[in-house]
């Protein structure tokens, strides 16, 4: 019968350090998922990833053993983002002129066989919905693509990052109202 | 009619909120509050989630190789006393204190009678009484010393974005545990000037202790501007030199009467 994460962890607890195997195999692709979503690039999500299993590894001393691994780790890896995009923020941007011309990384319009025309204003809504997204700040971010992309409840998103409902509630609106207003002119071209 | 705020449609949008109900009947007869929603929508459509890479299924045995040699080896949990989180011992210790503080001075009330008569009219306490009011002034000024120390480091916080208090959360839950237990000893023992404080610290370290993990700058400074409106970090000071001062003359005293005993 497989192990149930709550028996791993007790295993790792108890000096079994390669049966943290078991729990970074089950949670890796949420992790990542997560991650992804939140830093919209994929070596950042993968230091995000290593970062949360070595932070949950050296803090599992403290993990409350009613609680559910899963969430836990959801949390770090949250806190990690978190830390990551705020020092995003806080340093200039040295990202080469070339990268940021390049086609972003994101879902384009679903269209089949789109036309020049199409493919190019799709190009044009990534990188305003990219630069959008900057104007957030870390905590209207993190609050946004835990309820738009991830489909997290106001009450979830309140819990992942322990602040008051309302506060949770105010960051998702704060961060619409602002998405809206900065791609406002786009709706016009669609 | 009055109209669904941009909030409630969000709310309406997301199938958030407890009014769903409510906006959804008044959707349904409202042309200008759906054209909004149908805006709110639109908008939001654009905002599509990132296509995320795809990754193996030996994804995670590829994460694990990563991280593996970077994990240092756990002491085997040997002990029952090592499972208890280290933060609860502080507020056993107090437990143990004022238990022993308070049992005490309950066997010293059922002394004998012939005691009570041989005590009666002299306002000293017993040698067991003054060592017991020794050790809770130790623990109630070590108290302050942890308290004033958690005050100060809020007080001095400045982060320009939201700042991540729950260490300081977590300190301020243990020590309004602590200082329940103290207050109430220093009542039993009838000192008004602790007991005044350690009343007011509760109410602060409660308060601390039910904000959020993580502060906004303005909320920072709410609390702040609290702590310093209150003038509780003076007061802590004062008390706390006070208690040091009491408790070094006790022991001095306490020496002294052991000499004159010895000679």
């Amino acid at each position: 019968m497989e192990m149930d994460d709550a028996a791993a962890v007790a295993r790792v607890r108890s000096g079994d350090k390669d049966t943290f195997r078991l729990l970074v195999e089950r949670h890796s692709q949420t992790i990542f998922r997560l991650a992804f979503r939140m830093m919209e690039n994929e070596q950042d999500a993968e230091e995000v990833v290593q970062e949360t299993f070595l932070r949950a590894y050296r803090a599992l001393d403290g993990f409350e053993s009613r609680a559910n691994f899963g969430t836990w780790i959801y949390r770090i890896a949250l806190n990690r983002c978190y830390d990551l995009l705020a020092q995003r923020k806080s340093r200039p941007t040295t990202q080469p002129q070339e990268d940021r011309d390049a086609p972003p990384a994101v879902d384009q319009i679903p269209t089949k066989n789109p036309s020049p025309e199409r493919s190019l204003l799709s190009q044009e809504i990534e990188v305003r919905v990219r630069s959008a997204m900057e104007q957030l700040t870390t905590g209207e971010r993190i609050a946004f693509v835990l309820r738009h992309y991830e489909g997290r409840s106001i009450e979830e998103i309140a819990r992942a990052l322990n602040v008051r409902p309302g506060l949770a509630k105010n960051r998702v609106h704060r961060a619409v109202k602002k998405l809206r207003q900065e791609l406002q002119p786009l709706r016009t071209f669609r | 009619m009055k109209h669904l705020s941009d909030d409630q449609l969000l709310l309406d949008h997301y199938d958030d909120g407890d009014d769903i109900e409510v906006a959804d009947r008044h959707l349904t007869s409202c042309a200008e509050c759906r054209s909004r929603l149908a805006a709110i929508e639109e908008g939001l459509k654009l905002v599509v989630a990132p296509s995320i890479p795809e990754r193996g299924p030996d994804y995670g045995s590829e994460v694990w190789n990563r991280i593996r040699a970077e994990l240092p080896e756990l002491t085997p949990r040997q002990h029952w006393w090592l499972a208890i989180p280290r933060w609860t011992w502080a507020g056993a210790v107090a437990v143990l204190l004022v238990g022993v503080f308070l049992l005490g001075r309950y066997s010293s009330q059922k002394q004998s009678p012939i005691n009570e008569a041989t005590n009666a009219g002299t306002t000293t306490a017993s040698p067991a009484q003054q060592v017991r009011e020794r050790v809770l002034l130790l623990a109630v000024g070590d108290h302050l010393d942890r308290t004033q120390m958690l005050l100060m480091e809020l007080s001095h916080a400045s982060e320009p974005g939201e700042i991540d208090i729950s260490g300081q959360r977590q300190r301020a839950v243990e020590l309004a545990n602590a200082n329940r237990l103290y207050r109430t000893t220093a009542q039993n023992v009838g000192d008004p000037s602790i007991v005044t404080l350690l009343d007011e610290l509760e109410r602060v370290l409660l308060q601390l202790g039910h904000q959020p993990s993580r502060l906004t700058a303005r909320d920072l400074k709410r609390i702040q501007d609290s702590i310093q409106s209150q003038g509780i970090l003076f007061k802590v000071r004062v008390v706390r030199v006070n208690v040091r001062k009491e408790s070094a003359q006790r022991s001095r005293t306490a020496s002294s009467q052991k000499r004159g005993q010895t000679t």
